[in-house]
This record gives structure tokens, C-alpha cells and sequence, in this order.
């Protein structure tokens, strides 16, 4: 029996000592009309060999293309170490390091996690992690409404990524919370503080400032920072801790800083994978501590006073104060907090300046060698990190697909999630892109493209 | 020793990062970052060791017997990693196209209906990231539908004072007033409670089936029917599926929406906090409001659902379609174990519940419903010792942590005094088993002759016990150099 270990005579042996006479005694506590017939929709077991035959052959069928896509994920190299350790049986199998004697493997390594983390985002406290950059900006606004005390209102300019909004809007509307959104400069496209001021003029909890925006342009992140302040607003910001090896971090923002900073973790180390698992990261402003939710690991002394780890702040969460949590969250991204915290360490602060720099690098490389191509311009002003939007000579969606089949993935149609942007396409380059791969998709492009001069 | 404790300015690692430090840049200065980062300064072999070296610091499924109740801690099969962790998998980016896709969306849809099949229900959203945004998104869904019938009154949640704390946090983040039930003494739901508690005001009760008390609420079908005939709808929490899996179905139990953790039932690691996957399953007549996406399959074709095929839905509740790469491995799971499997999952672990259940009881522990059967797990409660001894629950923990098995669940259920909730998976052996018996019986000769060397266990881990207190009070949650 796959991963059951019990020979006939542990079976009877164990009966015997329950006083049972079969198994199937043992659910004579549930009514016998409950129990269910066969199942139809499983298929019969397989061994391992033909589970692994068909794995392949479906991974195999799904191959490998040269990718230009960011929008939130991003291809970075991932060093062999990184995973090799982080799926020890020791890291991969345990649990939620309640008892920490046991668990100081994770809890130091948790405790290590937060403070690359915070240095990172330049804040003064992060939490061991949540879902996704997604739900950790809904998280955040929770967070600020609950800080605030008298607004439940939440600007949320359209440059921040389409799909945190519509995660952002599902999770809060649940509490009557509001969400309003802010336009964005046509040209630049940047959130304005001009925009800002009408939106201003009725209190609201927090302003969400992404950096970069969904569309890879750096926002005016002092201005629109201190404009929120100004308002008694928090801020929120929305970052790719990636970025920041170059970027100011936000907690350097405008005079105040930022008062919560969230994103998705995903490019420090953690694959692709279709989407996930990636790693929300939350850090915040020490004030605003026991607001978090998610777990927050302590370091502490044992009766020996021998320093070591341990949960902390455990009042805030739903294993203790139930209904009166902070939030419902039962768990962190333990295993790609791992991952991240690992990669950190591989790279160091020069590896990671290196890797953004480089991204930066080819983003403009590629900008340089596309903008040649008849009818392909760059389509807001503002200056990018590594993903840039272009306005092309033709429709994006035939573009990309002619480009697949020469097995390309060329990145994002924008009009899936902003309507008015007819033929805009949004490509990444990160540093795992050599120059051989820009020139291939530049020529290509360009062949495409010949039929719509 | 911390990681940042072996660094040294300078030291590097040349093969993972660019070799050349990049030339092009046009970043306005004011964005430019100026502040260094506390990132490590360490070799490549400085931080495998240092990593390993924790890892060893851990207890873990893969080196210790781990009886956690309510948590499933089974055997998570290698082939499961080696087999979601492959380069094509790891590769493809969550918004390449469905064509580039269908390998691994044809086994996100077998999974979907594997699900249906084995909860019962009509239909299923890979996209919930854990169990407690299961439990949102099972709620929310459960608003939507009264809202959609414009059905307003519909306040409360009712839910068993045995439940998860995640329930009521839950409850309270979709808007709901939490009406707390009793427990009688059997550990069934309190009938009485239950029928004074419901009304027009009733939205929904949320309900672990076995219950987190370690047995089988035998009432379910009388309980389906208070709350429904008030319109009000029934949540299942599946934590505890592993205990009827192959044997009941929830949907029929009347369960209207369901969240299964794939991290229990379906063996995916618990990667020491995470990431876990909690499928939600509906019935028919919420299957309008189910979160996106959801894979399709038409005409050969498979492909994601959207907004515009689901008007209704919810929404979407993660920036991709959720944790992918623990949907593979339960995946896998499901095919390596099959149909018959299935079955025997449910099988084995109530055995091995019952039997050690019988085994303590022998051995002198007290078992919380003697009466009752073991789910597949049941509770030991230590009242009477501490009152005679003063040695606790939680002494007892960690005195086991000592002895090599990492600790029962402690203080949970809350209304059972000085409790361990045991739950031995159905891929322990007996004699795993039996040796962790011995060692319960060595503490129990220990608490008589020994009392204060159990209070103040551990005494044979890498540190003893830790100060909580100090922690919360003086918080050290970033090092500083």
C-alpha cells in the first residue's frame, strides 16, 4: 500500500489491542447512509516510475521559451544552492515552529529573513511573510484602516497592478472599506500630485504607492509621499524588493517615509512556477507593529540565557484571540521565505546591486534596439527599472502570437487590463537575458513588424 | 551565530551574480538608493553550511515521529518534489499563454475534478493559498449568495467553540457577528444550542467534521437540516478530511462549501509554515460565485476561466492563480495513491488513532471521550496530573521533544483543561507507534518521581526552555550590527 507501512499481523495486533474486530468497526460511529459509494473521478493508483513518465511528458509538452514577460513575476537566476537546502527534509517536512526548542532551524533562519527584509525596504520591522504581493496590499490597507481609527477609505493610483486591485477590492469590501482610484499621467505615465488634490479633499486612511508601477516607470515617490502625509494619511507602499538594491527604499521616502512597505517576494529566488508559491513580504514603522498581522519572530534568551527564537507578539492572531485577530492568517510562505532568505545571503548586497543594475541594464538595451524598429516607441516618458511599456504599429495580440511561434514570449498585452491601451505591449528584461537574446527578439520583432508599414 | 555574524566586508560570490557591473543606467539621482544594504558578506560554502547547519536545528517529518493533532503531519513523497520541481514547470510564467500550458493545466483540471469527486461537490477553485484563505473565501462566497438574493438580514456566523481560531477571525473578516455554540459532554455539537442559536439572521455555520474534539459529530444530518430550513448555509472546514477521506463526502453531509488543505489530506509539505493550498469546493447553488480562475476544458482545450465566464464570481484572490506548485504535488500525490488509496488513507489513520488511543489509555493517560471512537485523533488530558503534580500539558510537550518525538498539539481544543490533541498519520508504523508509547509511559513514571525535572524540560535540545515573556515585552525582531 503506497506510504502506508502496516504488514496483515501489525493490522491484527493493533485490532486486537482496540478490541475491534475489523476496520471498518472503527467507523461505526458515523451513519451508515453517510457513507459513501465509489469514486468515479479518481483514477486507479500508479507507481512511481509511470507518475514520473507522465510528469515529463506534460512538462515536456509545456517546454521552454525565451521570456520577455514581467507584470509582477520576474525571471531571475536562481543559484543551485538555494533550493538544494531549501528542500532538506528538515526545512521542507516541519511545521509552523510552534514548539520552538524544535524549531530553531527555522526560527533563526525566519529571524535572519526579517532582517535582511527590513534593511532591504528600508523599514524598521517585517513580519515572517504572507500569501502574495497580492493579498499582502490587502492586508496592508486592513492594517492602515485599522491604524487610522476614522477613515475607511483607500486611494489606489491605476498604476499599481491590476490584479492587486481587483484582490485589494475583494478582501476589503468584505469590511466596508472604500477604494478609490486615482488616475495616471497619459504621457508619463505616473501618478501626478495633481491628480492627487481632488481626491484629498475628503479624509482617507491610506495612499498605495507603487514603485515601480505596473508599468516599470518609477513614480514620484517624495511628492506623492508627503502629499499623503500632509492629509494625515499612512502610506503604503508597493515595491519589488529587487528594485531597491537600486531604488530608494521606502522607508527613505519624501520626509516621513513610508509607513507600511509590501510586495511580492517572488524574484528573490523563487521560480516562475505558473504563479506560485511566491512569498508576500510586509515590513512597517516599529509603531505600527502590533497592527501586523502574519507571524513575527522574537529573539529571546533561554533559562540559560543562551540567545534563541521564538513567536512573538502571538496576542494579535487567530490562535489566540480568535475573533478579535488582527487578521485570519494561520500561516506564513515558511518554505519560499527559505528559498529568499538563502538566495539574500548568496547574493549579498554587491550580487543583488548587480542583478538589478544588470536588468536595468538590458531593459535599456532592449528599449535601444526596439525603438529602431519602424513604429515602435516607447509609450510613457517616466524612467523604468527593468519593464517598459511600447506602443507598436500593430495589434499586440497577433504580434505575440506570431512571436511565440518562433518561441518567443514577447510579455504583456496592456489592453487586458487597461482598455484604452490599444497595440501597447509591456516587456521585461531582467539579467538573465544575454545579448544575443535581445538582438534575437529585436530581429524577429522587426520581421514581424514589416507588414504593418 | 547569525548568518550576518560570518560576514566580511568584501567576500562575495562571483559565479551568481553578473560578472561585469553594468554599464547603462538613467535612473534619476533622487531615486537612486544611498543607504547600504544589511545583507551578508559570506562565500557560497559559508552559507550552505550555515543553512544546513540550522536545518539540523529543526524537528521535521522526514526525521521525527510528529503526532500534531489537527495538522496531519503524514509522509510528503519525494517524487511529489522531485516531479512539480521540474525545469518546464518551474520555468513558465504564471501569464504565458494557455497553449504554452496545457501539460500543466490538464493536471490543475484533473485535480479539480479529482477533488469534486472525493468532497462531493460541484464544483472546485484551485486558488485559495491556505486553509485560513479557504475558510475567507468559503465565507465570502457564502455573503454572495444571500446578497445575490438580496437576502439582507443575514448577520452571523454560528460557529462550535471547539473551532479553529481561524473560523471566527474568518467570520469577522467578512463582515459576520460570531455566535460562539457549546460542546456536550460527548463532544457533539450542543443540539439545543444549536437550535436556539439559528434564525433569519443566520448566514451560515461553519463546522470540522470530525470535529477538532477527535470524533464524529453523528447529529451532521439533523444539523444540515436546522440550518438550512433557516435559510442559513453549511461550511465544512477540512482540516480534518484526512479522517473520512474515501469513507463520507461532505456534500453529502449537506455541506454547502467546503475548503480542503492540501497540505494535510493531500500531502504537501508544511515547509515549516507554509505554503500550504486550500481548494474550495461548492454546491450547485453556489457554484455562480466560485473565486477565478478555474481551468476549463473544451474541446480538448484547456483553459482558465474569467470574469466573463463567471459573472458572479467572487473575484480573484491572488495576483496569479494561486500556489501552483503545491497543487502539482497533491496532484501527484492523488495519482501515485489512486482510488483505492483514497480509501485507505481514511483506513489507516483511524486505526492508528484508535490504536494508540487505546494503547495511552492502558498506559494510564486519560483520554478526553473514553466512550467515543477516535477520528483520527483524539485528546489526552492531563487535569487530573497537574492537579496532583502540578506538572502541565505543555511540561509534558516538551519533555517528549527530549526523548525524540516532536510534541501533540497543546491547549487546543481551548475547552478541554491540560489537553494533547494526538493525531498519528496513517504512515506511521505500529512500532513507531508502540516506541512512542514507551516514551509516554517513561514520562508518566518521570511526573511521579521526578516532577520538577519535567517542569522544567527541555533538557536534552540545543536550548531549554525559552523566555516567551521577554520576547513580547523586549522585542528584538530585526539583529542589529
Amino acid at each position: 500500500m503506497p506510504f502506508i507501512p502496516h504488514t496483515e499481523e501489525d493490522v491484527v495486533e493493533m485490532l486486537a489491542s482496540i478490541g475491534a474486530g475489523s476496520i471498518e468497526e472503527l467507523f461505526d460511529e458515523i451513519p451508515s447512509d453517510l457513507k459513501t459509494g465509489a469514486l468515479t473521478h479518481v483514477p486507479p493508483g500508479m507507481g512511481e516510475m509511470e507518475i514520473s513518465r507522465l510528469m515529463h511528458e506534460r512538462a515536456q509538452k509545456d517546454g521552454f521559451y525565451l521570456n520577455f514577460i514581467g507584470a509582477g513575476a520576474y525571471e531571475h537566476h536562481i543559484p543551485a544552492a538555494v533550493w538544494q537546502i531549501t528542500t532538506r527534509g528538515e526545512f521542507y517536512s516541519s511545521y509552523t515552529p510552534y514548539q520552538a526548542e524544535a524549531s530553531q532551524g527555522t526560527l533563526q533562519l525566519l529571524y535572519e529573513y526579517q532582517t535582511m527584509m527590513a534593511s532591504l525596504i528600508g523599514m524598521d520591522v517585517s513580519n515572517a511573510s504572507l500569501y502574495d504581493g497580492a493579498t499582502a496590499l490587502a492586508e496592508a490597507a486592513l492594517m492602515a484602516v485599522r491604524q487610522h481609527k476614522t477613515s475607511r477609505r483607500i486611494l489606489v493610483p491605476r498604476t499599481v497592478h491590476p490584479v492587486y486591485r481587483k484582490v485589494l477590492r475583494a478582501i476589503v469590501s468584505n469590511q466596508d472599506i472604500e477604494v478609490v482610484e486615482i488616475p495616471f499621467c497619459p504621457e508619463s505615465g505616473q501618478v501626478l500630485p495633481e491628480h492627487l488634490e481632488q481626491f484629498g479633499k475628503e479624509e482617507f486612511a491610506a495612499l498605495v504607492v507603487p514603485q515601480p508601477n505596473f508599468f516599470g516607470i518609477l513614480e514620484q515617490v517624495d511628492a506623492i509621499t508627503d502629499w499623503a502625509h500632509d492629509k494625515h494619511s499612512l502610506v503604503i507602499a508597493v515595491v519589488n524588493p529587487m528594485a531597491l538594491a537600486m531604488l530608494t527604499p521606502p522607508g527613505e521616502w519624501g520626509t516621513q517615509g513610508a509607513d507600511i512597505a509590501v510586495g511580492e517576494g517572488q524574484p528573490l529566488g523563487i521560480p516562475l512556477s505558473s504563479g506560485g508559491p511566491y512569498f508576500g513580504f510586509m515590513t512597517c514603522k516599529h509603531e505600527l507593529v502590533r497592527q501586523m498581522p502574519g507571524r513575527i519572530i522574537g529573539r529571546t534568551v533561554d533559562l540559560d540565557n543562551k540567545p534563541g527564537f521564538v513567536l512573538t507578539l502571538q496576542a494579535r492572531e487567530q490562535h489566540i484571540r480568535r475573533s478579535k485577530a488582527t487578521s485570519n492568517i494561520c500561516t506564513n510562505q515558511g518554505l519560499m521565505v527559505t528559498a529568499a532568505t538563502i538566495y539574500m545571503s548568496l547574493l549579498g548586497p554587491e550580487g543583488l546591486r548587480r542583478v538589478a543594475a544588470q536588468s536595468h541594464a538590458n531593459m535599456l538595451q532592449l528599449v535601444e534596439l526596439l525603438e529602431k524598429l519602424p513604429g515602435v516607441k516607447r509609450t510613457y516618458s517616466g524612467p523604468s527599472f527593468h519593464e517598459v511599456a511600447l506602443t507598436l504599429p500593430g495589434p499586440v495580440s497577433d504580434i505575440l502570437q506570431a512571436l511565440k511561434e518562433q518561441h518567443i514570449l514577447g510579455g504583456l498585452n496592456l489592453q487586458e487590463h487597461y482598455p484604452e491601451l490599444n497595440n501597447t505591449l509591456m516587456v521585461c528584461a531582467t539579467e538573465t537575458k544575454t545579448a544575443d537574446d535581445l538582438n534575437k527578439y529585436s530581429k524577429i520583432l522587426g520581421q514581424i513588424l514589416k507588414k504593418y508599414q | 551565530m547569525l548568518i550576518f555574524e560570518h560576514s566580511r566586508p568584501g567576500r562575495r560570490n562571483y559565479s551568481q551574480a553578473p560578472a561585469t557591473k553594468a554599464e547603462k543606467q538613467n535612473i534619476p539621482q533622487n531615486l537612486l538608493r544611498k543607504t547600504p544594504m544589511l545583507l551578508p558578506e559570506v562565500s557560497e560554502m559559508d552559507a550552505v553550511r550555515h543553512y544546513t547547519r540550522l536545518s539540523q536545528k529543526n524537528f521535521s517529518i522526514d526525521t521525527e515521529f510528529y503526532p500534531l493533532g489537527s495538522c496531519t503531519m503524514k509522509y510528503n513523497p519525494r517524487a511529489c518534489n522531485a516531479l512539480a520541481m521540474l525545469p518546464q514547470f518551474l520555468a513558465r510564467h504564471p501569464s504565458a499563454p494557455e497553449d504554452t500550458g496545457q501539460g500543466f493545466l490538464a493536471c490543475m483540471y484533473e485535480l479539480q475534478e479529482i477533488l469534486k469527486d472525493v468532497t462531493g461537490m460541484a464544483g472546485v477553485s484551485l486558488t485559495p493559498m491556505a486553509g485560513a484563505q479557504g475558510e475567507l473565501i468559503g465565507v465570502m462566497m457564502i455573503r454572495a449568495y444571500h446578497e445575490a438574493r438580496n437576502d439582507k438580514g443575514r448577520t452571523e456566523i454560528i460557529i462550535p467553540d471547539a473551532a479553529h481560531g481561524t473560523n471566527p477571525a474568518t467570520a469577522v473578516m467578512c463582515g459576520y457577528k460570531v455566535v460562539e455554540i457549546s460542546t456536550d459532554k460527548e463532544g457533539n455539537v450542543d443540539m439545543a444550542a444549536l437550535k436556539a442559536a439559528v434564525g433569519p439572521q443566520t448566514a451560515g455555520l461553519m463546522l470540522t467534521n470530525p470535529s477538532t474534539l477527535g470524533v464524529f459529530e453523528k447529529n451532521i444530518s439533523e444539523m444540515s437540516r436546522i440550518v438550512h430550513e433557516v435559510g442559513g448555509l453549511l461550511y465544512y472546514d477540512g482540516a480534518n478530511l484526512n479522517a473520512v477521506l474515501g469513507k463520507v463526502k461532505p456534500g453529502d453531509m449537506g455541506f454547502d462549501v467546503i475548503h480542503i488543505n492540501l497540505h494535510k489530506t493531500f500531502s504537501t509539505p508544511h515547509g515549516g509554515g507554509g505554503p500550504g493550498a486550500a481548494p474550495v469546493g461548492v454546491a450547485e447553488r453556489l457554484l455562480p460565485f466560485l473565486p477565478i480562475p478555474i481551468v476549463a476544458h473544451e474541446k480538448g482545450v484547456y483553459r482558465w476561466l474569467t470574469e466573463k465566464d463567471v459573472p458572479q464570481t467572487i473575484g480573484r484572490l491572488s495576483a496569479h492563480m494561486g500556489n501552483a506548485g503545491v497543487l502539482l504535488r497533491a496532484y501527484i500525490y492523488v495519482r501515485l495513491l489512486g482510488a483505492e488509496g483514497m480509501h485507505r488513507v481514511s483506513k489507516y489513520a483511524t486505526l492508528n488513532a484508535n490504536y494508540l488511543m487505546a494503547e495511552l489509555s492502558k498506559a494510564g493517560f486519560e483520554i478526553a471521550f473514553p466512550t467515543r471512537r477516535a477520528s483520527h485523533e483524539f485528546i489526552v488530558t492531563l487535569k487530573d496530573i497537574k492537579e496532583e503534580t502540578g506538572v502541565t500539558a505543555m511540561n509534558l510537550a516538551k519533555r517528549l521533544l527530549d526523548k525524540g518525538y516532536h510534541a501533540p498539539t497543546t491547549y487546543f481544543p481551548i475547552l478541554i483543561p491540560e489537553c494533547l490533541l494526538i493525531e498519528p498519520a496513517e504512515t506511521e508504523s505500529k512500532q513507531t507507534l508502540d516506541a512512542f508509547v514507551a516514551a509516554m509511559k517513561e514520562i508518566l513514571v518521570e511526573i511521579q518521581n521526578q516532577p520538577e525535572m519535567v517542569k522544567s524540560a527541555p533538557h536534552d535540545m540545543p536550548l531549554r526552555k525559552l523566555d516567551d515573556v521577554k520576547a513580547a515585552r523586549e522585542l528584538d525582531l530585526t539583529w542589529k550590527p
